[in-house]
């Protein structure tokens, strides 16, 4: 039995679909108040962990607890204590966005005052104040996706579970749901995020932790995996290709290592620490020197360069997608030539 | 609150829900109303006449309890198409993350199915009103004839939510909520007696569900147990001369079968 610091724990999970190993022995812990962001790719196993600590799927074995509950044995505390908000929202399209909320609020025990008092507080919070009296099949993504988290927060649980909230989400919408999680984390919220955006685990979680095929392959703060990944890369692509030398020189100063230096391309790459410092360095430099540039670019680790590192694979997409595309696109051709 | 209490406010919460979605969408409605109008007006005057033995009035006042039971049979489709459109919106795995009575969720649906199918039989009955068809019995007897019709429909309705979990995607259960439904309800005494079906169709008509259902309302409505067709004998043995009875043994093993291995299904079942 994990302490009270400790708010979900899981030990050794492991599920097998078929002759696919979707989780192969994963541990996790998340403090207290903390919010921990479980990045990998499609199909790495992400949402099954999800599944299993929202007592949705039961492990083929291993052990969780959540809120200091067991998942296996006292599903219904562990489900009192939690609040999910999943990939695809789950709201009822027909009901309003008060009704939704409603339900919810009746379907955790809530007396009809409360969980009429409780939908109309969630719904001014989550800006849906205009569109409260109409059916959310009209909402958009956005929208929706607020009113599902919403859902999640009905019974202000004391863990929160989100998978892949802010996937297919536009920019603002993005940032509106990183608000929210963050107004969570104030209130002491104890939060279990997945995502496929290194940059928003980066943002929003104490820790993280990368699985790929079912198998942790690296956790720890954000620092320690962009270090381990090489931090940010800051490339140059310099107008004149005579200009080469010398943009690779100012490069080798500001940056860490070797710069590569594409000729083709007229493009110099190097490995930073120091981020958008390094880069206006280095344009000073060039400018000093009356290089003209022709672009340059600070680029983020992505999810892609950390599997490159850790793995030695770039992060496989879902693995129908691109084939049948492909397929298509080929027959296509074949039908118009 | 107990145990049984709160699973009854859970499912009445759903319940609810499943009609305001009915509500709004009130084309959910045409395909219980219409069919049962269309099935009507088809046999009563396509088939009435050849099959009436000159007499098409009698066949009508015959075929009513046929298309009652028929209905509240297809019931089971409109179960298995809004379990499966629930698995396929994601909304049962909110359900299920919620501390909540694992059977509320079916019970609501089911419950919500029948008010459907209710508004059916009451359509259904003013048109049979209009084509001559008469309840020629007592009040109670007839009330106890609707009685024997919604009991079918609420555990055909278990079978539905069944099909639907298994179903998969809603294309699928599109199919697979209706097709069984016409050997079903065609291979009993809804249409024709039950005496005109070659051999092995007839003892599976004469034990048929459907058969008893048709056969119990038309007892208990007052309407004639089979059409004055010349040479077709009329029907006999016991699931005949005990319709009501062995139509509610039906009604209530369906339930004691199929509620638990629903529930046991919904317990298991990941959303799509």
């Amino acid at each position: 039995m994990p302490s009270s610091e400790v708010a979900v724990r899981a030990e050794a999970l492991v599920k097998t679909y078929g002759s696919t190993r979707a989780l192969d022995g994963v541990d996790l812990e998340i403090p207290t108040g903390q919010v921990l962001g479980l990045l990998g790719p499609n199909g790495a196993g992400k949402t099954t962990t999800v599944r299993i600590l929202t007592t949705l799927l039961r492990p083929d074995s291993g052990r969780a607890w959540v809120a200091g509950h067991d998942v296996l044995a006292d599903p219904d505390a562990v489900r009192r204590s939690i609040g999910l908000s999943g990939q695809y929202a789950a709201v009822d399209e027909n009901l309003t966005a008060l009704e939704n909320l409603y339900m919810v609020g009746r379907l955790y025990g809530k007396s009809r005052a409360d969980s009429r008092a409780r939908a109309r507080e969630l719904v001014d919070r989550f800006d849906l104040t205009e569109a409260a009296d109409r059916p959310s099949k009209g909402y958009s993504g956005g929208m929706r996706r607020r009113l599902d988290l919403a859902g999640a927060l009905v019974a202000s649980p004391s863990v929160v579970v989100l998978d892949e909230p802010t996937t297919g989400l536009d920019p603002r919408g993005r940032l509106d749901t990183w608000e929210v999680i963050g107004e969570l984390v104030t209130a002491g919220t104890t939060v279990l995020l997945t995502t496929q955006y290194l940059e928003e685990a980066d943002q929003l979680a104490n820790s993280m932790m990368v699985i790929d095929r079912g198998k942790v392959i690296a956790s720890g703060t954000a620092d320690q995996l962009k270090r381990e990944v090489g931090g940010e890369r800051l490339e140059i692509v310099a107008t004149d290709a005579a200009d080469l030398p010398a943009v690779r020189t100012a490069l080798a100063e500001v940056g860490s290592g070797e710069p590569t230096v594409d000729e083709h391309l007229r493009k110099v790459e190097v490995h930073v620490d120091a981020g958008s410092k390094a880069l206006m360095e280095a344009l000073r430099r060039l400018d000093s020197q009356d290089i003209a540039v022709h672009d340059a670019a600070l680029h983020r680790p992505t999810l892609d360069d950390v599997f490159l590192s850790l793995t030695g694979h770039v992060a496989e997409q879902e693995p129908e997608e691109p084939a049948d595309k492909k397929g298509k696109r080929a027959k296509k051709k074949g039908a118009s030539a | 609150m107990t145990t049984l209490a709160q699973g009854l406010s859970h499912g009445g919460v759903i319940t609810w829900r499943n009609l305001t979605n009915v509500r709004r969408n009130p084309e959910l409605l045409l395909a219980a109303t219409l069919q049962p109008i269309m099935f009507v007006l088809l046999f009563a005057f396509v088939f009435g006449g050849s099959m009436g033995g000159g007499q098409p009035e009698v066949y009508r006042e015959f075929l009513m309890g046929g298309i009652f039971a028929q209905t509240v049979a297809f019931n089971s489709a409109y179960t298995t198409i809004g379990m499966a459109n629930d698995l396929q919106k994601g909304i049962i795995d909110r359900f299920r993350s919620l501390p909540m009575s694992r059977a509320a969720v079916l019970f609501g649906r089911t419950a919500a199915d029948l008010a459907v199918t209710g508004v059916g039989l009451v359509v259904m009955s003013l048109c049979g009103l209009l084509v001559g068809w008469r309840i020629e019995s007592s009040f109670g007897e007839a009330v106890l004839g609707f009685a024997v019709l919604f009991l079918f429909g609420f555990a055909m309705s278990w079978i539905g939510a069944l099909i639907g979990m298994a179903a998969g995607s809603v294309e699928v259960a599109q199919s697979a909520g209706f097709i069984w439904m016409f050997p079903v309800t065609f291979i009993s005494s809804a249409f024709v007696p039950q005496t005109s079906l070659p051999q092995p169709l007839k003892a599976f008509a004469d034990w048929n569900p459907v058969t008893a259902i048709a056969n119990a309302s038309r007892e208990l409505f007052g309407n004639p147990m089979s059409p004055p067709i010349p040479n077709i004998p009329e029907p006999h043995g016991w699931p005949v001369e005990n319709a009501a009875l062995y139509s509610i043994i039906c009604s209530v093993t369906i339930i004691a079968v199929f509620a638990p291995l629903a529930v046991a299904k919904y317990r298991k079942v990941a959303s799509k």
